[in-house]
């Protein structure tokens, strides 16, 4: 772990562009490509700033091409910024120094580094070489590790006979093997059954509880960020939207509640109007909405001066008000 | 060199031990390939010698080159040729995949020199044949010879093998490492061992053009009839300079194009 106190991520206005090529399709579009090449200059992240404290678990939310893995992959080092500072455990990451990569892993749902042809145990012996943990200190953290993920005899077996679940778990195995204190972990449970996604889920809280390690995640299940995470980062068209708690994000989406009124007798509707905005009204049943501010003032009045046999009050789910900004976003493009 | 410097020695020394061990337990999953490798090393091997043979008809010399003497260039080829299977083609054919699958970000992620772990994470066994029966030609071939090899002519010989290897290694890795920009260079080294096949028969047998293309150009010259010229005794010191500093070149550029590559990667990649 760290010895310095203070912030473990620390980045301040990243940015990062790319040129692609930007080429006609046809036959005609690929030997214009050849002989005259145009490019498209594409910002994928645009004046990123945030600050993440040791032992945080922290989900990167937004839509594909919002940039999440652009970020991680800065993060990580495997990018360079084309703009601002980015320091992770006292590195910098770009440089790559040992010192950096035996303190951080990346895990990508997508990729795996698994030998195909061999049982994950010969992965992880290379790994544990390559990381310079002895033998026995190596078999004593795969023990730790493999009961963390009930893994058994999966470890002995042909990773091209392992169940996808299996084999995420046996990758998690691979990337925790060094004891790193900051983990990217890029769409853990793509792909995964429920019960192995949230085995995954389980098996993270469980290790930055036990280790104190950082949890940076990116995740298309929103399951994956609620259950882990405190703080979310929402990024939208490359930029911060939000860097916060997850219901205050709700409540910034949302910036009323729903209030729904099951009324003794019925009640003309130009007597909710003073309370808030009027969705339906069905002789008893009122639905309302009224900003999250005066909430509780209002619904104080609506119970003294109305006979109301039932109330509720609920936000409308995250899923569905992210969902609705990340297609505001597809629209836009 | 310090403590520090020992330590790391060391664990590339047990990381190299590991990848090799792993490769191997992979390789043993598919027996039967030693079978098929066996079968085309030893009909390479009789193809080569039919068309030596020939080529000698009777008592006839090969670009000054008697039979024996030709013998160890072909033994040298074979040799380098199983090299070739044991370490160069299962490793660098490696990169460009590493390229299409992303999985390049894994290596260069890992506290370990990336150019190390590329070249030498796999180790092949099926090209181990080809090396034996390399080695067996060469030492045949001395022996056939009236004159007794010198201790410093076998140093030499072995100095420019190793040289020579170095200088196919660069070129390939340099090759290789081009599909960051281009991913579907993998049969560009494919041409490249093909062409390397002209490095069976000494140079001098080729026309005068093929000659300077072979020494300049693709070093063929370098890898098989430098080394079997010193191991003849006959080894001149401008050759021997002269495959020195081409290896030293070669790894030196390879080494300074793949950072330059990496920079390219890391900075365009999204």
């Amino acid at each position: 772990m760290l010895p310095s106190a203070g912030p473990i991520v620390r980045a301040t206005g990243l940015c990062k562009s790319f040129r692609v090529a930007h080429k006609q399709p046809g036959l005609a579009g690929t030997v214009q490509h050849l002989l005259h090449r145009r490019y498209r200059r594409v910002e994928a992240v645009r004046d990123l700033s945030f600050v993440i404290e040791p032992g945080e678990m922290v989900g990167f939310l937004g839509p594909n091409g919002a940039g999440k893995t652009t970020t991680l992959k800065m993060l990580s080092g495997l990018i360079h910024p084309s703009a601002g500072q980015l320091e992770v455990a006292g590195c910098l990451p770009q440089r790559r120094q040992e010192r950096f990569l035996q303190q951080i892993t990346l895990v990508m749902g997508n990729r795996q580094q698994l030998i195909w042809d061999l049982p994950p145990l010969d992965s992880l012996r290379v790994n544990a070489a390559v990381y310079g943990i002895d033998e026995a200190e190596a078999r004593r953290r795969i023990a730790t590790l493999a009961e963390m993920l009930e893994l058994g005899e999966e470890l002995h077996r042909p990773v091209r006979k392992l169940s996808l679940g299996q084999r995420m778990k046996a990758e998690l195995l691979a990337a925790l093997l060094h004891n790193p204190a900051v983990l990217f972990l890029d769409e853990p449970t793509l792909g995964l059954d429920v019960n192995a996604q949230a085995r995954v889920r389980d098996f993270l809280a469980d290790y930055n509880r036990r280790t104190g390690a950082t949890v940076l995640l990116t995740s298309h299940y929103m399951g994956d960020i609620t259950a882990l995470c405190d703080r979310v980062l929402l990024i939208h068209q490359g930029e911060l939207f939000h860097d916060g708690p997850l219901e205050a994000l709700t409540s910034r989406l949302a910036p009323c509640r729903q209030v729904r009124l099951e009324l003794q007798q019925s009640v003309p509707a130009e007597a909710f109007r003073p309370y808030g905005e009027l969705e339906t009204h069905h002789g008893h049943h009122v639905q309302l909405l009224i900003p999250r501010e005066r909430l509780t003032d209002q619904v104080a009045a609506l119970l003294a001066n109305f006979p109301v046999v039932d109330l509720e009050v609920s936000d409308p789910p995250v899923e569905e008000l992210i969902g609705a900004l990340f297609r505001s976003a597809g629209a836009e493009r | 060199m310090d403590g520090h410097h020992l330590h790391r020695i060391g664990r590339y020394g047990r990381s190299l031990r590991r990848f090799w061990l792993s490769s191997l337990q992979a390789e043993f999953e598919y027996q039967l390939n030693l079978v098929v490798e066996l079968l085309a090393v030893v009909g390479n091997l009789v193809g080569s010698l039919f068309v030596l043979r020939l080529l000698f008809g009777n008592g006839a010399s090969l670009g000054g080159w008697s039979w024996d003497a030709a013998l160890v260039v072909l033994g040298l080829y074979t040799l380098l040729d199983g090299f070739t299977s044991c370490v160069l083609q299962p490793n660098l054919s490696q990169i460009v995949n590493h390229v299409q699958n992303g999985t390049l970000d894994f290596v260069l992620l890992k506290p370990i020199d990336s150019q190390f772990w590329l070249s030498t994470r796999s180790f092949s066994p099926w090209g181990l044949p080809g090396i034996a029966a390399g080695l067996a030609l060469i030492g045949w071939a001395l022996m056939q010879r009236s004159s007794a090899i010198s201790p410093l002519g076998l140093l030499i010989g072995v100095v420019l093998l190793v040289s020579g290897a170095l200088i196919l290694y660069s070129l390939w890795f340099l090759l290789a490492s081009l599909s960051i920009w281009f991913v579907k260079i993998w049969n560009a080294t494919e041409v490249l061992r093909y062409t390397l096949v002209a490095g069976r028969y000494p140079i001098s047998a080729y026309p005068a053009a093929l000659r300077l293309v072979f020494t300049f150009v693709l070093p063929v010259a370098f890898l098989t009839t430098v080394p079997a010229e010193a191991l003849l005794g006959r080894s001149s010191a401008s050759w021997v300079f002269g495959s020195l500093a081409a290896a030293t070149l070669a790894l030196v550029g390879t080494r300074l194009f793949w950072r330059y590559a990496l920079r390219h990667y890391t900075s365009a990649s999204s």
